[in-house]
């Protein structure tokens, strides 16, 4: 992450996110089940995997993708960006072996009536032509230098 | 949002929009778990590294926002454990109520409200918004259900909402 901290006049509708590319091993396959507490055993145990799921190895658990969002979304924003949604659906497995990249694109920038700023983003997740998950979220960015949307609370913070 | 199936068994139909299940997690928010989270997708957020930053914009310690559910999933093993609710009780509920022995979940959606923080300890509940009619889909025919897991912390602050959609199904025979 490069520690810069994005505001909103340096988002516009459109602007597409660097992609980010990973490649999946066994072991990001556990770290995330351990990480997330998903102790179903087609996360860990391919033969389990294999025999009871009918694919082909031990596979990413839903909520280490969400964990993935985040983290895809906050290289970009910097720390002061704060999540307010996510939307997300699994459509495909992703497998020890593959290459997952991540890729988003600005669809929305507003400032709300309380003044905190909101970029809307289409993100998903594919290996090569496979599209695996799509997401949309929403994110506050400081509406200007110094602006911290995390010092809002209460009714003050509208996700 | 509260909407119904005209067909509905009465008790199912009595659970929605009805808070059912509310526990407080097994344990409290640690920093242990925020770094083997950020670990697992190499998320670098200075706020969860650095103490300085951290103290700057959030006030202290946070743990990553998509956490949330991680606080309600027990650990493998714990001593005496009769059995606790499952993160998504409703859902398993609606299943055997309407004799739908498979399901799926189709959309997830989770709104983060107050900061989680290290220390927090958190309380759960379920709700179930709405169900319905029976459908005939290529998976089978069925209901859709949605279900709102919300989030509080010991202050009685709202800090999330996961809301799933589900669809319980029978196999074409």
């Amino acid at each position: 992450m490069s520690g810069e901290r994005l505001t909103i006049d340096q988002v516009k509708p459109g602007l597409a996110l660097p992609e980010l590319a990973v490649d999946v091993t066994a072991t990001t396959v556990v770290l995330g089940a351990m990480a997330s507490r998903d102790w179903r055993p087609m996360h860990h145990d391919k033969d389990f995997a294999q025999q009871r799921n009918g694919v082909r190895d031990i596979f990413l658990n839903t909520p280490n993708i969400a964990a993935w969002y985040e983290r895809y979304l906050t290289d970009w924003s910097g720390p002061t960006g704060r999540l307010g949604r996510m939307r997300f659906r699994m459509r495909e497995s992703i497998f020890p072996g593959d290459r997952m990249v991540l890729r988003g694109t600005v669809e929305k920038v507003e400032v709300d009536e309380l003044g905190c700023a909101w970029a809307e983003l289409s993100l998903s997740i594919s290996v090569g032509e496979r599209l695996c998950s799509d997401c949309t979220a929403r994110i506050a960015l400081p509406a200007r230098p110094g602006d911290n949307p995390w010092r809002r609370r209460g009714a003050d913070w509208r996700p | 949002m509260v909407e119904s199936a005209d067909d509905l068994p009465p008790e199912v139909a009595s659970w929605i929009g009805q808070e059912r299940y509310r526990q407080p997690g097994e344990f409290e928010v640690e920093r242990g778990y925020v770094y083997t989270s950020c670990a697992s997708v190499e998320n670098g957020n200075p706020l969860f590294w650095d103490e300085a930053v951290a103290r700057e914009l959030t006030g202290g310690w946070i743990a990553p926002p998509t956490m949330l559910s991680v606080w309600f999933r027990p650990h493998y093993w714990a001593p005496n454990r009769t059995g606790t609710a499952q993160p998504l009780q409703v859902h398993f509920d609606l299943k055997e109520a309407l004799d739908l022995p498979e399901a799926v979940m189709t959309d997830n959606t989770i709104v983060f409200g107050e900061p989680v923080r290290p220390g927090d300890r958190l309380v759960t509940w379920q709700v179930l918004r709405s169900v319905s009619p029976l459908k005939r889909t290529r998976l089978g025919t069925g209901r859709f259900w949605v279900i709102d897991v919300v989030y509080e912390n010991q202050r009685g602050e709202w800090v999330g909402t996961e809301t799933y959609t589900g669809f319980g199904y029978r196999r074409e025979a």
